[in-house]
C-alpha cells in the first residue's frame, strides 16, 4: 500500500509507472531548484504546489510538462492497516468503489470512501489546475464540503484547553522532520531548525522546542499550503500535523479570500503587499 | 526448549509480580501503534501487534538524555565544572522485546562497550536490564531477520524467551539473570510434552513464514571504494527526502550528537540521537559540509550498515531485519533492495 517515486531517464523505464489509490506522494516535492526539463504527473494538489513553486521561483513553467491525473482521492494506508488488526496483508485489489484486502484465509472488502485520507475526503480540487495534458476526463469536484469542522472545534476551546490539546497532539513527535521534508513547500536552503550560528532551537525532544518547530513551520506555510497531506502521511507517529496548517489556511481564506496555488496570476498573500490588504488584526 | 509454562490468564499476575521488583517496559497501545513504555500496571501491556513502531533502543540509549549539569556563575568555586546527572539504574525489565531487537542491543555493545571505550550509562543499563523476549509466531512480510543472524525464535541477547503456545506461554530460561527473574515469581508449572510439540510446530511455521531474504556474502567481495563508487546510488537516492525516519526507528542506528544548553547561569550537556540523513550531521565549523548532498547522506547510511560495520567488526551487517525502515519510509525505500544492489555489485 505504498508507492515509490522515480525519475525516469530512458523510455524503457516507463514500464515502472504505476497508478493506484496509494500514489499519494506529492511529486512536486522533488522539483525545487532542478535545472532540466521535466515531465511530472500531477494530481490536483500536486498541480497547486507546482503553481506555488513557479510563483516562488523554484522552477519555471517552461521547464515542466505537466500530465494531469484526475484524482478520486487517495487512501490512507494506516486506516486500512488498522482494519487488518495485525493480520498480514498479502495483496490489494481495487475496483471503483471498493478496496479488497487479501491475506491468508481472508478477503475483506472495504468501502473506498470510508478509507480516504482525511485531506482527500475534504478536497475540492481533485483535477490539476494547470496541465499540458490530461490522462482522463476530469472528475467531478466535491461540493458543499465543510473543510474546517475540526479547526472550528479547536477554535472554540478555551485558551488553556487549546494549549493542552496542542501539547497532546505534538507529544509523540520524535523530531525526525519527515513532515517538513515531505512538504513540497518546505524548500528553504537552510531550515531554521538546522541553523547553527546562531542555533534557534534545541535539538532534544524538549516539548517547547518541538512545539516551536511545528508552530513556526505551520506559520511559514500560511497561504502556501495546499493541504496535500504529504506531511501527515510521512509522520511515523501518525501526528495530525494538518491541524496546524489548516487553521492558517482558514485564516488566509477568511482574511484574503485566497486559496493556495489555484492560479499563476495570484501570489500567496503573505508573499506580496497590496494597499487594501486587511489590517484590522494588526494592533 | 522450554523450562516453564504459564497459562495465558496468569500473564497479568506474572507481570504484576515482576512490577514489585523491576521497572517494567513493555509494548503499550498508542492509537494504531504500540511502543515500549514504562508501565505501572500489567493491563497496560499490549502484545497484539507484530512489533512496536519505535524500537526499544531508547530504553538503553534515550533519544535525549542529560549527561552532565554545570553552572557558569563565576563567583562559585564550582563554576564550569561538569557534574554527572544522577540516573535511575535500578533493575529494569523489558517485557515482550522481539528477538531482532535484542540482537540489536548486542550489535550496539560492539560500539558502546569495547575494551578501549565504555559508555558508562550504556554499560550500566545493559547490566541492570533483563530482557524477556517474545518469540514471533506471525512475522511480517517485511521481516528478514533470518538472513541477518537473528530469527523469530532466536534467543540471542535474551535472558528469557516467552513463546505463545496457544492457551499458555512457554518460557525458556537463557541466562542467570533470567533465572533470577523467574525465581522472584512462583507462577507457572512444568512443561508437558504436548507444549513442547506446540512450540516446535510454531517455530517451524514461523521460520517458514519469513520468505523475505537478503544476501550478504558479496559485501566482503570488494573494497570500500568499489561500493562507494557504485552506479546505483544515483537512482536509489532520487526518492529519498532525507528525513530521519529510518534512522530513528532503526534499532541499530546509534549515532548521537552532544549539545550544551544554557539558561542564564545553568547549563546541561545533552546527548541526542542524530541522523546521517540530516544536513547538520557532518557540518564543519568552517561551514564546509563533506556530505552536503542527499546522495552522500543516503550512501553513508547504507555503507555504514552494510560495509563499514561489516569490515570493522566482522560480525555481519548492522541490521537485524526488523523491517521498520521498510514499513515507515515515507517514500518506500527498501533496505532489502539496497542489500541486493550492494551484494550483487560487479566491478
Amino acid at each position: 500500500m505504498m508507492s515509490h517515486p522515480i525519475l525516469i531517464r530512458h523510455p524503457e523505464g516507463a514500464d515502472q509507472l504505476h497508478w493506484d489509490s496509494f500514489c499519494s506522494t506529492n511529486l512536486a516535492n522533488y522539483l525545487p531548484q532542478r535545472k532540466e526539463r521535466i515531465a511530472i504527473f500531477a494530481k490536483g494538489c500536486d498541480s497547486r504546489n507546482l503553481v506555488l513553486q513557479i510563483l516562488e521561483n523554484q522552477i519555471k513553467r517552461e521547464q515542466l510538462y505537466i500530465i494531469g491525473v484526475p484524482c478520486q482521492g487517495m487512501l490512507d494506508r494506516r486506516k486500512v492497516q488498522a482494519e487488518l488488526n495485525g493480520r498480514e496483508l498479502l495483496g490489494v485489489r481495487e475496483t471503483s468503489q471498493h478496496l479488497h484486502l487479501l491475506g491468508e484465509g481472508f478477503m475483506d472488502s472495504l468501502e473506498r470512501s470510508s478509507y480516504l485520507q482525511e485531506n482527500c475526503a475534504i478536497c475540492t480540487h481533485r483535477n490539476a489546475v494547470i496541465h499540458d495534458e490530461l490522462l482522463a476526463e476530469p472528475v467531478l469536484e466535491q461540493e458543499g464540503v465543510d473543510r474546517y469542522e475540526d479547526v472550528r472545534a479547536i477554535e472554540a476551546m478555551t485558551a488553556s484547553k487549546r494549549w493542552s490539546y496542542f501539547e497532546e497532539l505534538l507529544a509523540p513527535c520524535i523530531r525526525c522532520y519527515a513532515c517538513r521534508n515531505a512538504c513540497p513547500m518546505c524548500f528553504c536552503p537552510v531550515c531554521f531548525v538546522d541553523e547553527s550560528t546562531p542555533q534557534w532551537l534545541g535539538k532534544s525532544i524538549d516539548p517547547t522546542d518541538t512545539k516551536t518547530f511545528h508552530f513556526l513551520r505551520a506559520y511559514h506555510l500560511a497561504g502556501r499550503c495546499t493541504d496535500c497531506g504529504n506531511c501527515e502521511r510521512a509522520c511515523p507517529m501518525s501526528i495530525k500535523v494538518r491541524q496546524l496548517t489548516k487553521k492558517l489556511e482558514k485564516d488566509i481564506l477568511e482574511l484574503y479570500g485566497y486559496e493556495a496555488g489555484l492560479s499563476l496570476d495570484q501570489s500567496p498573500p503573505l508573499d506580496t503587499y497590496s494597499p487594501d490588504d486587511p489590517q484590522e488584526f494588526i494592533r | 526448549m522450554a523450562d516453564r509454562v504459564i497459562k495465558k490468564s496468569e500473564l497479568i499476575k506474572l507481570i504484576d509480580r515482576l512490577l514489585e521488583s523491576y521497572r517494567v517496559y513493555a509494548p503499550v497501545r498508542q492509537q494504531d501503534m504500540t511502543n515500549f513504555q514504562e508501565i505501572s500496571a500489567a493491563d497496560q501491556v499490549d502484545l497484539s501487534l507484530a512489533n512496536t513502531t519505535m524500537s526499544p533502543k531508547s530504553i538503553m540509549l534515550p533519544q535525549s538524555e542529560t549527561m552532565f549539569e554545570f553552572n557558569l556563575d563565576k563567583t562559585s568555586d564550582q563554576a564550569a565544572i561538569l557534574r554527572e546527572t544522577e540516573k535511575d539504574l535500578s533493575p529494569r525489565l523489558i517485557f515482550g522485546i522481539r528477538p531482532c531487537d535484542a540482537k540489536a542491543f548486542q550489535l550496539l555493545d560492539l560500539n558502546f562497550d569495547t575494551v578501549a571505550y565504555k559508555d558508562p550509562w550504556w554499560v550500566a543499563r545493559r547490566k541492570t536490564t533483563t530482557l524477556m523476549g517474545l518469540a514471533c509466531n506471525a512475522p511480517c512480510s517485511t521481516c528478514f531477520c533470518t538472513s541477518v543472524g537473528s530469527g523469530p525464535f532466536s534467543t540471542e541477547g535474551l535472558d528469557l524467551l516467552l513463546i505463545d503456545a496457544g492457551d499458555e506461554f512457554a518460557i525458556q530460561i537463557l541466562t542467570k539473570k533470567g533465572e533470577e527473574l523467574l525465581a522472584k515469581t512462583s507462577i507457572g508449572g512444568d512443561v508437558s510434552e504436548a507444549t513442547v510439540n506446540v512450540v516446535l510446530a510454531r517455530q517451524e511455521s514461523s521460520l517458514k513464514a519469513i520468505e523475505s531474504r537478503v544476501f550478504t556474502e558479496g559485501l566482503k567481495r570488494h573494497e570500500v571504494k568499489a561500493f562507494f563508487d557504485g552506479d546505483f546510488w544515483d537512482e536509489l537516492q532520487f526518492a529519498c527526502i532525507n528525513c530521519g525516519v529510518c534512522t530513528f526507528v532503526c534499532p541499530t542506528c546509534w549515532c548521537f550528537d552532544i549539545q550544551d544548553e544554557v539558561h542564564k547561569d545553568n547549563g546541561v550537556r545533552l546527548r541526542n540521537w542524530d541522523s546521517c540523513m540530516f544536513p547538520l550531521f557532518t557540518l564543519h565549523g568552517s561551514g564546509h559540509n563533506p556530505r552536503a548532498q542527499k546522495l552522500q547522506r543516503l550512501r553513508q547510511r547504507f555503507m555504514h550498515k552494510l560495509k563499514y560495520f561489516v569490515d570493522k567488526y566482522d560480525q555481519g551487517v548492522a541490521c537485524v531485519g526488523c523491517g521498520r525502515c521498510v514499513q515507515q519510509c515515507p517514500v518506500n525505500i527498501d533496505i532489502r533492495e539496497v542489500f541486493r544492489l550492494m551484494n550483487d555489485l560487479k566491478v
